[in-house]
C-alpha cells in the first residue's frame, strides 16, 4: 500500500494536520492500510477537524466508489463508501430515483453522510441520512462484516453518526426514493425579519424547504432574507451540465467573500417580488447550489474560516433571534447564512439533528472568532440546543455531554468496536468523545 | 452491433473510468486482471451502469497460461470484439539499478505480455472486420529519462508494437489507439513526489472516448502533454544528457 505524507484540512481550512494518508482503490489495498491504524475519511467536506488525524494515518475512500447492486424495482441500491452523493443523483436521477436525504454539496461522500448523519432540505419530512440506511458494512480484522438495526442495533445506532469511530465502513446499502422527473419547481419568496422567516418556516407545506439569511442585517431587518420552498416536478432535461467555476488562487483578504455575497445577490439583489418567484431549476443546482464554484473556500483566504451551526428545539425561536443578533453585532460573519426547519428525525447517538431550527454562518478565523464562537456556545448549550460537530472546531469538550444525552452509550460502543481508539481523529480528541 | 471489450488491468484507476463510460453506452466488458474478487466489483458496478455483460477473467502478465482462457472467452463473444490495455509496472528505478533482475518484469508488465494477448486476438479482429484496440503507452516511452528509462523502454517497444498492428488491423476494418497518458493521478503515482500537471483518470477516459470517435491514431492526455513532449524530444541528445528532467 502506498503512503503520502501530506499536509491536508477540513473545508474550512482553519484546523489542518500533517501526516500519512492512502488511498486505496480495492478491498485488500483498504485492508492492509487499515491494519496500520487511522480513520477512514471521505473528502473532508467537514468544516473542521473531523477528517484529520495531525501526526498519524488517514485513509481517503474516494477512490472506493463502486455501485455493488441496485434494484430499480425497489430502489435499494449497495455502494461503496467513497462515492460522492452527487455522483449518484448523476446516475439515478435519469432512471427516476435519487438519495433521499442529500447535505448541500454533492461532494460529500456516502461514508462521510453516514459518520455525520447528514441532512438536507427536506430534514422536516424525511429525517436524517442514516434513516435510509438499511445495512453499513464494516471493515474488522477478519474481514467485511455487515451490521444492520435487525442484526445489532447497537452497533447500527452507535455507526449513524457515530465520526467514523466503529470502524471503516467499506459500503452501505440505501434506501432511495423516486422522482417524478430532473427538475425542481421553487418558489423564492422575500422575508423581512426573522420572525415572518419563522412563521413561514412553520406554515410550509413544500417538502422541500431551505431558508437564506442576511446576516449582517440588524435591528428591524434581522432575520431578512429569502424562503426557498422546492418541489420535484416532472421534466426530463437534466438542465444543461454546469461549469465548475474554479478559484484559482487563494483569495487576498480585501477579497474576502465578495463572491459569496454574489451568490447572495443572486438571490436578494435580483429583487423577489412581494408575491414571491417561481422557477424551475435543476437538481443539482437547487440541491449543490455552492458546488457552482468549486474549491470556494479559497475565498477566504489562507488563514481560512469557521462555520457556526447549532440547533435549537422548536419551542427556542426567541433564542435563535437571541443568537442571530449575537452574530450581527458580532460583525464578522459571511454575509449569507442558512436558517432550515428541523423534524425530530436522527439516526445515531451522535446524530445532530432535534425538532426545531438550526442556524448556519460562516466567519473567516480571526482572532477575535474563539471569543464570539464562545458566547455563542453559552446561549445553544442554554437554550438546550447542539452544536454540529461536522461543522465545528472550536467547542469545548464540557459542553457535550449536554448536547449529547446519549454520549455516554455510544462511547460504550466506540470502546466495544475501537478498544484502542485507533480511529480517533483531532475531533474526537479535541472534545474528549471517546474518554472523559 | 454488440460490442464486447476486454480490459487488461481492468482494476486500475483509468481502466475503472473508461469501463464506466463504455458501460454507460451499453457494450459489454470482459474484466481481466489479478485479483478477481476484486474485481467482481468492478464487475457489478459496471452492470449497474449498464453493461450488456460484464464479467471477469483471470490476466497476469508473467504467467502465459492465462492466454488461452482469455482468447477463448473472446471467440465466444457475439459481435465485435475490442481490447484496452492499462497494465504496467513501474518499480523505482533505483530499486531496478539495484538488481537488473527486475527488468524482465517489467518489460513483461508493459509490453510482452499485454502483446501476447493482443498478437491472439488479432486474427479474431480480423476475421470479423471491425474491433478496436486502445493500448495506454506513456509519455515516458517518449525519450529515456535518468528517473525511469527501464518503465519508458517497455513503454516505447509497446508504442512501436501498437503502430505496427495498427498498420496491420487497419487493413482489415480495425482501428488502434494509442495513448499517452502524461501524469495522472493513479494508485501509482500516489505518493510521488514532484509531480505536476496531474490529471484525473476521469478525464483521461473522457480524452480517450472522444478519441474513438474521431478515429485517432495517437493521442496524448491531456493534450499539452503533446506541445511537452514535442520540446522535450527536439532537445539535442548532447544537452538532454545532462539533464535531470
Ligand atoms: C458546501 C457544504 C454544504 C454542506 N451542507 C450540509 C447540509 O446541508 N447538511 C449536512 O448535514 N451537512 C452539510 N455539510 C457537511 C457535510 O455533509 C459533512 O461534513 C459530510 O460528512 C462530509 O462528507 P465527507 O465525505 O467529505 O466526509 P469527511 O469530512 O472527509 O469525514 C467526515 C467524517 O466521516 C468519517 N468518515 C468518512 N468516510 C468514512 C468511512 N468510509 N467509514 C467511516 N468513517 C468515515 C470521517 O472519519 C469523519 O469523521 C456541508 C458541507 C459543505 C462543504
Amino acid at each position: 500500500m502506498q503512503w503520502k505524507t501530506a499536509d491536508y484540512a477540513g473545508w474550512g481550512r482553519a484546523l489542518r494536520a500533517h501526516g500519512r494518508i492512502a488511498r486505496p482503490e480495492r478491498v485488500s489495498a483498504l485492508t492492509e492500510a487499515l491494519a496500520e491504524g487511522g480513520p477512514a475519511i471521505g473528502n473532508c467536506r467537514s468544516y473542521g477537524d473531523s477528517p484529520l488525524n495531525d501526526g498519524g494515518a488517514a485513509i481517503r475512500m474516494t477512490r472506493m466508489d463502486r455501485l455493488l447492486a441496485f434494484d430499480p424495482e425497489t430502489g435499494v441500491i449497495e455502494v461503496e463508501a467513497g462515492a460522492s452523493i452527487g455522483a449518484l443523483l448523476k446516475l439515478l436521477a435519469p432512471r427516476g430515483w435519487m438519495p433521499a436525504v442529500m447535505p448541500g454539496t454533492g461532494l460529500a461522500t456516502v461514508g462521510g453522510c453516514i459518520a455525520n448523519d447528514v441532512h438536507g432540505k427536506n430534514h422536516h419530512g424525511a429525517g436524517s441520512f442514516g434513516q435510509h440506511v438499511l445495512a453499513v458494512t464494516l471493515m474488522t480484522a477478519a474481514g467485511p462484516r455487515e451490521v444492520s438495526p435487525a442484526s445489532d442495533p447497537d452497533l447500527f445506532r452507535a455507526t449513524m453518526g457515530g465520526l467514523g469511530q466503529t470502524g471503516a465502513i467499506l459500503s452501505a446499502r440505501l434506501q432511495l426514493r423516486t422522482i417524478p422527473g430532473q427538475r425542481m419547481k421553487v418558489l423564492e419568496t422575500a422575508m423581512p425579519d426573522f420572525d415572518s422567516f419563522i412563521a413561514a418556516l412553520d406554515a410550509s407545506k413544500a417538502e422541500f424547504a431551505v431558508g437564506w439569511i442576511d446576516a449582517t442585517a440588524k435591528r428591524k431587518r434581522l432575520g431578512r432574507g429569502i424562503l426557498e420552498e422546492a418541489t420535484l416536478v416532472e421534466g426530463t432535461r437534466p438542465g444543461p451540465e454546469r461549469k465548475r467555476k474554479p478559484v484559482p488562487f487563494d483569495a487576498p483578504n480585501a477579497l474576502l467573500s465578495r463572491p459569496v455575497v454574489k451568490i447572495f445577490n443572486r438571490w436578494y439583489g435580483s429583487g423577489v417580488p412581494d408575491g414571491g418567484r417561481k422557477r424551475t431549476r435543476a437538481l443539482d443546482d437547487f440541491f449543490f447550489p455552492l458546488d457552482a464554484l468549486s474549491d470556494w473556500n479559497r475565498l477566504y483566504g489562507k488563514r481560512g474560516f469557521h462555520q457556526f451551526q447549532c440547533v435549537l428545539p422548536a419551542d427556542r425561536a426567541a433564542a435563535l433571534k437571541e443568537i442571530l443578533s449575537t452574530i450581527a453585532r458580532g460583525g464578522i460573519a459571511s454575509p449569507l447564512a442558512v436558517l432550515k426547519r428541523m423534524g425530530p428525525g436522527r439516526a445515531g447517538h451522535l446524530s445532530f439533528p432535534m425538532e426545531g431550527y438550526t442556524l448556519a454562518v460562516d466567519m473567516p478565523a480571526r482572532a477575535r472568532v474563539p471569543t464570539l464562537y464562545a458566547r455563542l456556545e453559552d446561549q445553544v448549550l442554554a437554550a438546550g440546543g447542539r452544536i454540529y460537530l461536522a461543522k465545528d472546531a472550536l467547542a469545548r469538550p464540557e459542553s457535550m455531554a449536554a448536547m449529547y444525552p446519549e454520549l455516554e452509550a455510544w462511547r460504550a460502543e466506540a470502546a466495544k468496536a475501537d478498544p484502542e481508539a485507533r480511529l480517533a481523529t483531532d475531533l474526537v480528541r479535541r472534545l474528549h468523545l471517546r474518554s472523559l | 452491433m454488440a460490442e464486447t471489450w476486454i480490459i487488461l488491468g481492468a482494476s486500475s484507476s483509468m481502466a475503472r473510468a473508461l469501463v464506466r463510460r463504455l458501460a454507460a453506452r451499453g457494450d459489454g466488458v470482459i474484466l481481466a486482471g489479478r485479483e478477481l474478487a476484486d474485481l467482481e466489483r468492478d464487475a457489478a458496478d459496471a452492470r449497474v451502469r449498464g453493461a450488456a455483460v460484464a464479467e471477469t477473467i483471470r490476466f497476469d502478465a508473467r504467467d502465459p497460461a492465462c492466454l488461452a482462457p482469455i482468447l477463448a472467452r473472446a471467440e465466444a463473444c457475439e459481435g465485435t470484439v475490442s481490447a484496452a490495455v492499462f497494465v504496467g509496472s513501474m518499480p523505482p528505478q533505483a530499486e531496478i539499478d539495484a538488481d537488473p533482475g527486475l527488468i524482465g518484469g517489467v518489460v513483461t508488465d508493459s509490453f510482452t505480455g499485454p502483446a501476447r494477448v493482443l498478437q491472439g486476438l488479432a486474427p479474431i479482429i480480423e476475421a470479423r472486420g471491425a474491433g478496436t484496440v486502445i493500448g495506454v503507452g506513456s509519455v515516458a516511452g517518449d525519450r529515456g529519462r535518468i528517473g525511469n528509462y527501464v518503465y519508458g523502454a517497455a513503454k516505447a517497444a509497446f508504442a512501436t508494437y501498437l503502430s505496427g498492428l495498427r498498420n496491420r488491423l487497419g487493413r482489415a476494418g480495425g482501428h488502434v489507439l494509442t495513448v499517452k497518458p502524461g501524469f495522472t493521478d493513479t494508485a501509482m503515482t500516489w505518493g510521488i513526489e514532484g509531480m505536476f500537471l496531474v490529471a484525473s483518470p476521469d478525464k483521461v477516459a473522457d480524452d480517450i472516448l472522444s478519441a474513438l470517435e474521431k478515429q485517432r491514431n495517437v493521442i496524448y492526455t491531456p493534450v499539452f502533454w503533446m506541445g511537452i513532449m514535442g520540446i522535450i524530444r527536439l532537445i539535442p541528445e548532447r544537452v538532454f544528457k545532462k539533464l535531470s528532467v
